[in-house]
């Protein structure tokens, strides 16, 4: 006699999965085509038109440019503060550990306002920053210091287990073979972490691409000064120009395809290369 | 009860893990799957278990068709290899799970489950353990408890994937003694896995022996060790060495070299692969290395003269030349006969058979010398 | 693309990583580098993580408690902390069952399209919160494809509960399931089997085996799906209109409020927020230290077991 070929001894299978697959649909797939959908209604000249307009054009050079600084600091930071919180023990560390993930908790606006109220001209590190010529709000700077705060998290969370989980097998035989501490950590220690420390900086950059929340306050917004991409597309949609704005969400949606998807080889590397040595799973 | 399987097939993807496999599991017996990894052993304990379907064939379950039977209603015991201890439960919850899971009808009473879970737990000499979780225990009392669990339900089979195989080689060893003890007492049906040819022999009644999806052999522990079917049950069974030769008349010849061989079973010229287990060689000085004599050329490369018997280990020698043909051999003897020949390492010997065990070369025809 | 944080690592792993490190001469820096990285390190944490914080509360009370008081019980606040807690009492549960099921047939189940499916989940994550609002309006807006439909039978979905509730789902979809997806693949299925095999159904399996291993992660899920549901910004800011009493949640309220200069009652409705901030942190923290001791990581069962 055959058997069926879907045989499954555990239960709801087709029940979870299909579940899985309408929820998935109704909720994230349908309403995204929608996206794409809306902008087929205009020609291609039309769109080119609107997502190359100067002020559109100037909002990317903001969003990417001040993401890509923004993700860089974190690497740098952010692998810092790992390092610290795995390889040091000081008063308060578990506080700071677990404070650490404040960006991912505390909702944007509060953060946007909060650090408004530091950089402000008035304010608690910007009446100081003003005299020296340092201009933080209202000013691409501004920008940076918001999408610093939410991305910081990413990196950290990425590396540290990577950190954890490292061997002082392998700096032990690296400082038996006679190298320097700088040495081992250079050409032992950070290859281990690069694939985290990547991910870390492609999380980021993809977090703060999309920001919304803790950017607008401190940004100001000015015209070709401060103005963010995903601003540009609720100015938009504030002067009924639906078309507009979905043709600029477009443009952002596309990069942060690209982004998910090198985040998630990255992660694939991650996990491949983390793997050596310590047999986490079974 | 009994256990047949007819005609069983089963493929994951490309992959043929049981081709067309029929064996009888009679009542009260233990039975060992023997085979390398990936030989389809664990799938067809599975599939007996109704944790797998087959693509086709049947498993008879006392005489009656499982195939429509849930793994549920199957009645069977069955021991993961890894235990599959519920890892958020105490050891008395692990083995009272069977139980505690029967519709509300069919359930025993708490009063009656504990009874049974002590009196389980006194079986599997663990009855000190109820409290604790599976994350306190050493590998072997998990071992036991699930053991302990799989009994709880009344199983009319118990089947057993790997069960030793996760455990270090002292406990290993307790453990298969205890499990044979077991056997005797309960008497139930049990099949079980592994990739261990002493495990199979010394604890199972009979043994199966499997490779790529297919049964190379069936019999009890003797037979299969003294009378192995294929080149490959011979070579799992334990340590050999191999000569490929050519018959021809009452002699194999081997490269330059003869050995005698009396069966009459195959035809002049056919190729063969000739087996002799280490204590089926005996060694003869050969210094000049004479050519035509009777028997194999080597050399030795070490003896291991520490145990009841002694080890030595031997590099082929090709030829009139004496060239190392790259063949390695291994041979016991007893201390005594190593004394009487004074062997050194780097001497030139021949290897003599007193017994071989004959296979046309790609065929499993085979014959014993 | 929030949550790279994942329950599979443990304190207990954090606390002796230091003193393994060390220990030794071979794994330990100079003390001047040391006190360097920790300086560094330290300083840039109390300037991006920690004055901010404190700056929310301090400007909260700058004008003092009854303020604070008043800022917190007008109506206006106490109507966007009832929507607030509406829509994520909403968001949470669907999006928990979701993730239960989602992970259920994806680490139990070997099917094609497996990976595919994990991004696709993942998606949320990626899209900017206020393209997430966008979506929805494109859809139910008064221009959007059910615009028309929907204002003929008096249905109102943007700019109205609904549309927020909806945006929040979106935001918040993926918390659960990918809590749960890598934790039920490492649990693998054979205690699921074994529950089985000993005549326990489907649903008992799921009861009593899968449901207990699982509960720290669930929980753990649902913490940051709730963090995030409440505070959600940019999504719900483009679907709510903003109708003052009607539509505004606690977050969009922090804004109004801010745009009218009242300061200080923006930031006593901000500090309530940055309360439940530090409460999901500290349940966090508390759910990493019972999840690392209570199941022992694989790990730790090998060692036992040798």
């Amino acid at each position: 006699m055959s058997a069926s070929r879907t045989f499954r001894v555990l239960p709801g299978f087709r029940l979870t999965l299909g579940y899985t697959l309408a929820y998935l649909s109704l909720i994230v797939l349908l309403p995204l085509g929608a996206v794409f959908l809306k902008t087929a209604t205009l020609s291609l000249a039309e769109f080119w038109t609107v997502v190359s307009a100067p002020r559109v054009v100037a909002t990317y050079k903001l969003s990417f440019g001040m993401s890509l600084a923004a993700a860089a600091i974190n690497a740098v930071f952010g692998l810092m503060l790992a390092w610290a919180l795995v390889r040091y023990a000081f008063p308060g560390k578990h506080l700071i550990d677990a404070l650490i993930d404040l960006p991912f908790a505390l909702p944007t606006a509060v953060a946007g306002i909060a650090l408004t109220a530091l950089y402000a001209k008035n304010g608690w590190l910007g009446q100081y920053l003003e005299p020296q010529g340092i201009q933080v709000a209202f000013r691409p700077l501004g920008v940076l210091i918001a999408l610093v705060f939410i991305g910081l998290p990413f990196v950290v969370r990425t590396v540290q287990p990577i950190l954890e989980d490292l061997d002082t097998e392998l700096e032990e035989a690296a400082a038996s073979l006679g190298a320097h501490r700088w040495q081992t950590f250079r050409h032992v220690i950070l290859p281990v972490l690069l694939p985290a420390l990547l991910t870390g900086f492609a999380l980021a950059f993809a977090r703060a691409v999309g920001e919304y929340g803790s950017v607008i306050f401190i940004a100001g917004n000015i015209p070709m000064v401060s103005e963010i991409t995903p601003l540009m597309i609720i100015t938009k949609l504030e002067q009924y120009d639906y078309t507009g704005a979905t043709a600029i969400a477009v443009v952002m949606l596309v990069v942060s395809f690209a982004l998910l998807l090198l985040i998630n080889s990255l992660q694939a590397w991650t996990a491949s290369s983390g793997k050596t040595g310590t047999g986490r799973d079974r | 009860m009994s256990i047949q399987v007819r005609n069983i097939r089963k493929a994951f993807g490309d992959f043929v893990a049981l081709d067309d496999v029929s064996l009888d599991f009679p009542t009260g017996e233990l039975v060992a799957l023997l085979g390398p990894s990936g030989c389809g052993k664990t799938t067809l304990l599975r599939i007996i278990a109704g944790l797998e379907q087959a693509d086709a064939g049947q498993v008879l379950l006392d005489g009656e068709d499982a195939s429509g039977t849930h793994v549920r209603e199957r009645q069977v015991g069955f021991v993961f290899q890894h235990y599959a201890l519920f890892r958020h439960m105490s050891v008395f919850d692990n083995v009272a799970f069977g139980m505690r899971m029967k519709p509300r009808g069919e359930r025993p009473s708490e009063r009656q489950i504990r009874d049974k879970v002590h009196e389980l737990l006194a079986l599997v000499q663990l009855d000190w353990l109820a409290d604790r979780f599976p994350t306190q225990l050493s590998g072997g009392q998990r071992q036991r408890i699930a053991l302990a669990r799989a009994l709880a339900v009344e199983p009319r089979v118990l089947l057993l994937d790997e069960p030793f195989g996760a455990l270090d080689a002292k406990v290993r060893k307790e453990l298969r003694r205890w499990l044979r003890k077991l056997h005797d007492e309960l008497h139930i049906t049990s099949i079980f896995v592994t990739h261990d040819q002493e495990e199979a022999l010394e604890v199972a009644d009979r043994v199966v022996l499997m490779d790529h999806g297919h049964v190379e052999q069936t019999g009890t522990p003797e037979e299969v060790y003294r009378h192995p079917a294929t080149p490959f049950v011979y070579g799992f069974l334990g340590a050999v060495n191999f000569f490929h030769g050519r018959v021809d008349g009452s002699a194999l010849r081997v490269g330059d070299d003869v050995l005698p061989h009396a069966s009459q079973e195959f035809d002049a010229g056919a190729e063969v692969i000739a087996f002799a287990r280490p204590h089926e060689l005996d060694l003869v000085p050969d210094e000049q290395g004479d050519a035509g004599e009777i028997g194999v050329g080597a050399r030795i490369a070490r003896i291991l003269a520490f145990g009841v018997t002694a080890r030595i280990e031997l590099d082929g020698l090709n030829g009139l030349g004496g060239k190392s043909s790259g063949q390695h051999f291994e041979v016991e003897l007893t201390q005594q006969r190593v004394a009487e020949l004074n062997l050194a390492e780097g001497q030139r010997v021949r290897l003599l058979p007193s017994r071989l065990k004959v296979f046309e070369r790609n065929g499993t025809t085979g014959a014993s010398a | 693309m929030a949550a790279a944080t994942t329950l599979a690592w443990t304190g207990a792993a954090r606390a002796d990583a230091a003193t393994r490190f060390e220990a030794q001469a071979a794994t330990r820096e100079a003390p001047w580098v040391k006190w360097l990285i920790l300086g560094i390190s330290l300083a840039f944490f109390a300037v991006f993580l920690l004055l901010p914080l404190v700056a929310v509360f301090v400007e909260a009370l700058r004008k003092g408690w009854e303020t604070y008081w008043s800022a917190l019980a007008h109506d206006d606040a106490l109507s966007a902390i009832g929507l607030t807690l509406t829509a994520a009492a909403i968001a949470v549960p669907l999006n928990l069952v979701f993730g239960v099921a989602a992970a259920w047939a994806i680490a139990k189940f070997e099917f094609r399209g497996k990976h595919f499916l994990i991004t696709l989940i993942d998606l949320p994550f990626s899209v900017s919160p206020v393209i997430a609002g966008l979506i929805y309006v494109l859809i139910f807006g008064a221009q959007g494809w059910l615009g028309p439909w929907l204002a003929e039978h008096d249905i109102r979905i943007i700019f109205a509960v609904p549309g927020i509730v909806l945006a929040t789902v979106f935001v918040t979809f993926p918390f659960v399931a990918r809590e749960l997806i890598p934790l039920m693949q490492a649990q693998g299925r054979e205690e699921e089997e074994a529950a089985l095999v000993l005549g326990a159904s489907g649903w008992q399996t799921f009861r009593h085996v899968t449901l207990p291993n699982i509960k720290w992660g669930l929980l753990y899920g649902v913490i940051l799906c709730n963090a995030r549901a409440m505070g959600e910004f940019g999504a719900v800011s483009v679907v709510s209109g903003h109708i003052r009493g009607q539509t505004n949640t606690l977050p969009l309220h922090v804004e109004i409020l801010y745009n009218e200069y009242q300061f200080a009652a923006a930031f006593a409705v901000a500090s309530l927020l940055a309360l439940l901030a530090l409460v999901t942190l500290t349940v966090k923290t508390w759910v990493e230290h019972r999840a690392g001791s209570g199941t022992p990581s694989s790990k730790a069962q090998q060692d036992a077991a040798s």
